[in-house]
């Protein structure tokens, strides 16, 4: 039993450093957002998307609030919970203040999470934070005018085969929808609290 | 294996005895007592499990993670090769990486070390207990066991209870 074990995890290790080699030698850093301009570019939040409702949501919806944007997916066993998590903790921290600030997760795995997954899974975490969805096109779309990156992992070990890779950090924009700042999805949120305290009060 | 040593056991027996029978017996004697053995799991004794805890579920459609840290009170290198647990139907130890880019994602950990003397931690953003195939829920307030395999084919088994799908670490 160990032995074949062992052999299946080679297998799955070689087969990993092949595909990974090609997608590298494919352009992988074209794909790549070039490396944290996301921290000094200036730019606008861009979206037309879909919420639990069914009802078309765009950037403009969201002026005059504070947006918090986020990416993953639901059948993230890890990342994406502690990231909904963090803004869940940030948000009952920040009490009244919060108010202010509209936390968005954005799916990067629209062939799973329908609006109606969303629906369902993303309020759990905290009923503030509204989950959009949309089609792969409309998803690309997003993530290019975010300047995030997004890519599909072939993995046998996980439910259907495969698992995305994501950027995992929170965008911060203003209430004019421009790009302030980010913050890491693993922060603590006394640290996120603080900061967006002294923005929101302000 | 097993089955070509019977055969090669048998045939050798009938040969010489010809006696089928009693070389058929003769050959379950010396085989069976092994096969029995080998079901009956080895508990570990030199690795301290702290801490477990996993998150509630929703429903069953989805991967569900459990973290806990290891601690190795023996005086050999010993690694955590796999898990099993009744509620999933495909359990396995995933690792999550973040980049410089702030880019996130998982694959499989293969064995995990686990110092002399030191410990490993399963905990969000890294090593996780990924419950895929999942056969019940996830419920917040229960329980569930989860059984860890090592490298020296023994195995250790552990109650995680599970805390809120919001939870962030062992104290919930």
């Amino acid at each position: 039993m160990k032995k074949v074990r062992v052999i299946l995890w080679s297998m799955v290790v070689i087969a990993t450093t092949v595909v990974g080699g090609v997608w590298i030698a494919g352009g992988f850093q074209n794909k790549l957002p070039a490396s944290r301009t996301i921290s000094t570019a200036g730019f606008a939040a861009d979206f037309e998307l879909t919420d639990y409702k069914g009802m078309v949501q765009t950037d403009e919806d969201f002026r005059g609030q504070w947006m918090l944007v986020f990416f993953g997916f639901t059948n993230c066993p890890d990342v994406c919970p502690m990231g909904l998590s963090t803004i869940a903790q940030v948000l009952d921290d920040l009490g009244a203040v919060g108010e202010a600030l509209q936390p968005v997760f954005i799916t990067v795995d629209p062939a799973r999470d329908t609006p109606a997954v969303l629906a369902e899974y993303v309020p759990q975490f905290d009923t503030r934070i509204i989950g959009l969805s949309g089609s792969a096109e409309q998803i690309e779309r997003t993530g290019k005018a975010f300047k995030i990156y997004y890519q599909r992992n072939e993995d046998e070990a996980a439910p259907d085969g495969y698992t995305m890779g994501h950027t995992s950090s929170f965008l911060l924009f203003d209430p004019n929808g421009e790009f302030v700042r980010i913050y890491e999805y693993n922060q603590k949120p006394t640290e996120i609290v603080s900061d967006l305290q002294k923005r929101l009060g302000a | 294996m097993l089955q070509q040593q019977i055969q090669i056991k048998s045939e050798a027996v009938m040969n010489n005895s010809k006696n089928t029978l009693a070389g058929l017996a003769a050959a379950l004697c010396m085989v069976l007592p092994s096969l029995v053995a080998a079901q009956e799991p080895i508990p570990n004794t030199q690795i301290v499990v702290e801490q477990p805890w996993a998150r509630a579920s929703l429903g069953t459609s989805r991967p569900a993670g459990a973290y806990l840290t290891l601690r190795n009170l023996g005086d050999t290198v010993i690694s955590l090769t796999g898990l099993e647990a009744d509620i999933s139907g495909m359990a396995s130890v995933h690792q999550s990486k973040t980049d410089a880019n702030g880019i996130s994602s998982m694959s499989p950990a293969g064995d995990i070390e686990i110092p002399v003397g030191g410990t490993v931690a399963l905990e969000p953003g890294g090593y996780h207990a990924m419950l895929m195939k999942l056969q019940a829920p996830l419920i917040e307030g229960e329980t569930f066991p989860m059984t860890l395999l090592f490298s020296d084919d023994t195995e250790l088994t552990v109650d995680v209870p599970i805390f809120g799908m919001g939870a962030r670490g062992p104290e919930g």
